[in-house]
């Protein structure tokens, strides 16, 4: 298994800068997902990574090897793509061989390291079906397992469950997850799915216009967003964002909403700017009678167990989600009241977060 | 807009029955969500009411006309695909346009005009009518090839996942927009779909199907707090219900035919204790919510932490079952409990 190092990597379209100048490092043994909307660049970056692609700049260290150059068959890494494209004239045991018979391997090793595979996978008792009789996860496990048998440095993939049922989905993301947990192989990961990124990563690295926008764990993204862009692109619903305007300097404890007091973590930078958004998550937002900052509901949207409702204030739409047995009315009026220690402040201009004592972290770039 | 009725419709493909004996009636101005996995007949189901398949049995009648006889055009429905499919040499306008300049049904130019100006209001596009298709977002995409059915005012307008194309942030602003449009229009819809939370916020009931049978109708409350069936309780709900073995969590109130215990977030109280029945295991961050991971003894179950939660790993817990759900052997509820 292999470390990554990434150094100022870079790649333009003609004019069209796709990377833009990346930096980081994935860590041995680590789940690495890159996660942002389509066009940010998180698949050039990762066919970069294969071999697929060349950097216009850049380095590509592979335990410590730079590969940037290299040809993708010497660089040993196994890549999966969304689409998983199985020999059909081949039972499940010649697909999974396949790839070492390719490298000359020695038969006896094949069949050892086949069934090895499969077990890994849970397919073992399916080894000698036609690869067409098989269900759909099924054969997504087979495909696994042609990446798995060769024993690559790292293992690469595009949007691996794109094409699937929710339900199924969200089965193949915990069985993804288990297996990371049994073999540890580096994994390179891409999806524009926030959830399966939050579920599946140790570290998460959020893409936009061909930048890191923030890179930490899933926990640390989804808490401590470093940037507007990354507060509004985590999360569902995404997290509300609330232009103010008015003073944050070191030591605040509180911003003024529409003459309404909100208690926010203390502030341990000070700003010059005077426009800012209060980032507030829905679930982290109750409402109170005796709040000064009011609004009236536009509607809700049961979801069983809780209920997502959405308020119109003065400074916008804000969406709050509540248990789902609090009876409400469209048009009634209700204060919002904030859960004070985990509220976010965000420099409008720049769009980087303030830093507070429950922020400290600084972007990342 | 028309009510939609189906009696007995069946359609088989060799020797897969893929939509079996199905009775359902749409009500005028309804949003009807078909839930189901892949596979489950939730399309062929769409097709059978456009016309695009014939019923190998049963009837079915649009505002109280039987249409099993009739051809496609004739049956006065608007097909919405999942793949957008928009004429990429078009403007926006004239992609709009296109279904009332069809020889069947040509309007003229200035009523063309209107209408298309009135759909692109209600679905905000109206600053992107003389772009190109291919110079659209998805989402804009998306909301055009809605548009080109919504021009239209048929009986009734079928959607086959609509939505499922887009990412999750589009999905959930065209989920609101959707359901908002309906109303304003007061169009009746069959909408298809194994999203659950899509038929939880937009249905006005929810038909759950599986292998061709609709097993369960009801509006999404009912479906999410009264199943009928083990099936159609793990249906809805994130995190999903847990089901355990009677007897592991209950101190005998529960009835002898009892198999199995369904219970959700809501049905569970929760405390921390210095020696419980149950041991926490982790906590798994979501982004949209985060789940608790209960062990008990040798079961597992998974609950919404709620977000003020101090629970830690290796904390032990008491965990307490209020009105949960029961169920038979076979999978069935047993609706009434005895005291």
């Amino acid at each position: 298994m292999a470390k990554i190092h990434i150094e100022n990597l870079r790649k333009a379209f003609g004019d069209f800068i796709a990377v833009k100048n990346s930096t980081f490092t994935i860590p041995d043994r680590s789940f690495f997902v890159m996660l942002g909307p389509s066009g940010c660049g998180k698949t050039t970056t990762l066919r970069m990574i294969a071999g697929l692609e060349l950097p216009s700049d850049g380095k590509i260290l592979l335990d410590g090897d730079d590969v940037a150059f290299k040809r993708a068959s010497e660089r040993d890494i196994a890549f999966v793509f969304q689409l998983f494209a199985l020999y059909p004239h081949m039972n499940v045991r010649r697909n999974i061989a396949f790839p070492l018979v390719c490298q000359g391997v020695p038969k006896s090793e094949i069949n050892e390291r086949v069934e090895e595979t499969a077990k890994l996978l849970r397919i073992d008792h399916l080894l000698d079906r036609a690869v067409s009789a098989l269900a759909g996860g099924d054969r997504q496990r087979v495909a696994l397992g042609r990446a798995i048998v060769r024993r690559p440095k790292a293992f690469l993939m595009d949007e691996p469950l794109g094409a699937l049922d929710t339900e199924f989905r969200a089965l193949m993301t915990e069985e993804l997850r288990q297996l990371h947990n049994r073999i540890s192989a580096t994994t390179v990961y891409v999806t524009h799915d926030q959830l399966e990124a939050m579920s599946l990563a140790d570290f998460i690295a959020v893409m936009n216009h061909g930048v890191i926008e923030q890179l930490g764990t899933p926990q640390e993204i989804y808490d401590h967003p470093a940037t507007l862009f990354v507060a509004d692109f985590i999360g569902s619903p995404a997290m509300n964002l609330i232009p103010f305007t008015g003073s944050v300097r070191r030591g605040s404890k509180t911003v003024q909403l529409n003459g309404a007091c909100i208690q926010v973590p203390e502030v341990t930078d000070t700003s010059t700017d005077s426009e800012f958004v209060l980032g507030a998550r829905p679930e982290h937002i109750t409402f109170s009678d005796n709040s000064g900052f009011r609004g009236e509901i536009f509607g809700t949207e049961y979801l069983g167990t809780t209920q997502i409702v959405t308020v119109k204030t003065a400074h916008g739409q804000v969406k709050a989600r509540l248990p789902a047995n609090v009876p409400l009315k469209t048009g009634e009026n209700v204060g919002l009241s904030f859960l004070g220690s985990r509220l976010s402040i965000f420099q409008k201009a720049n769009g980087r977060a303030v830093r507070t004592s429950s922020h400290p972290g600084d972007a990342h770039g | 807009m028309a009510e939609v009725s189906l009696h007995n419709l069946t359609k088989r493909f060799g020797l897969v029955t893929a939509v079996d004996g199905i009775n359902l009636d749409i009500a005028d101005r309804e949003f009807f969500v078909l839930l189901g996995p892949t596979g489950a007949g939730k399309t062929t189901t769409l097709r059978l009411i456009a016309g695009l398949e014939r019923a190998d049995g049963g009837t079915l009648a649009i505002g109280g006309q039987d249409m099993s006889a009739m051809g496609p055009a004739a049956r006065d429905v608007a097909f919405v695909f999942q793949q957008y499919s928009l004429y990429p040499h078009l403007t926006v306008f004239d992609n709009l346009a296109f279904p009332l300049r069809s020889p069947a049904r040509r309007l003229p130019e200035d009523e063309i005009r209107t209408r298309v100006g009135q759909v692109a209001e209600l679905l905000r596009i109206s600053h992107k009518l003389q772009n190109k298709a291919t110079q659209l977002s998805g989402g804009e995409m998306q909301r055009v090839a809605v548009g080109r059915a919504l021009v239209r005012q048929p009986a009734i307008y079928l959607m086959d996942e609509p939505l499922s194309s887009l990412d999750a942030k589009l999905r959930s602003e065209l989920r609101l927009e959707l359901k908002r449009i309906q109303q304003e229009l007061g169009a009746t819809i069959l909408y298809v779909t194994h999203d659950q939370t899509e038929a939880m916020t937009m249905a006005n009931r929810i038909g759950v199907i599986s292998k061709g049978k609709l097993i369960q109708i009801g509006s999404p409350r009912e479906i999410y707090e009264n199943p009928l069936s083990v099936y159609v309780a793990q249906r809805l709900g994130q995190p999903q219900i847990n089901l355990l073995p009677a007897g592991v969590l209950l101190n005998g109130s529960c009835p002898s035919n009892v198999a199995t215990v369904g219970f959700r977030t809501e049905h569970l109280e929760i405390n921390r204790v210095e020696s419980g029945n149950g041991l926490v295991e982790w906590i798994e961050h979501l982004g949209d919510q985060n789940h608790l991971h209960l062990r008990i003894g040798d079961h597992k179950i998974t609950t919404l932490a709620s977000p003020t939660t101090d629970l830690r790993p290796g904390d032990q817990v008491k965990v307490e079952l209020q009105d949960p759900l029961y169920f038979d052997a076979g999978g069935k509820r047993v609706l009434r409990v005895p005291e």
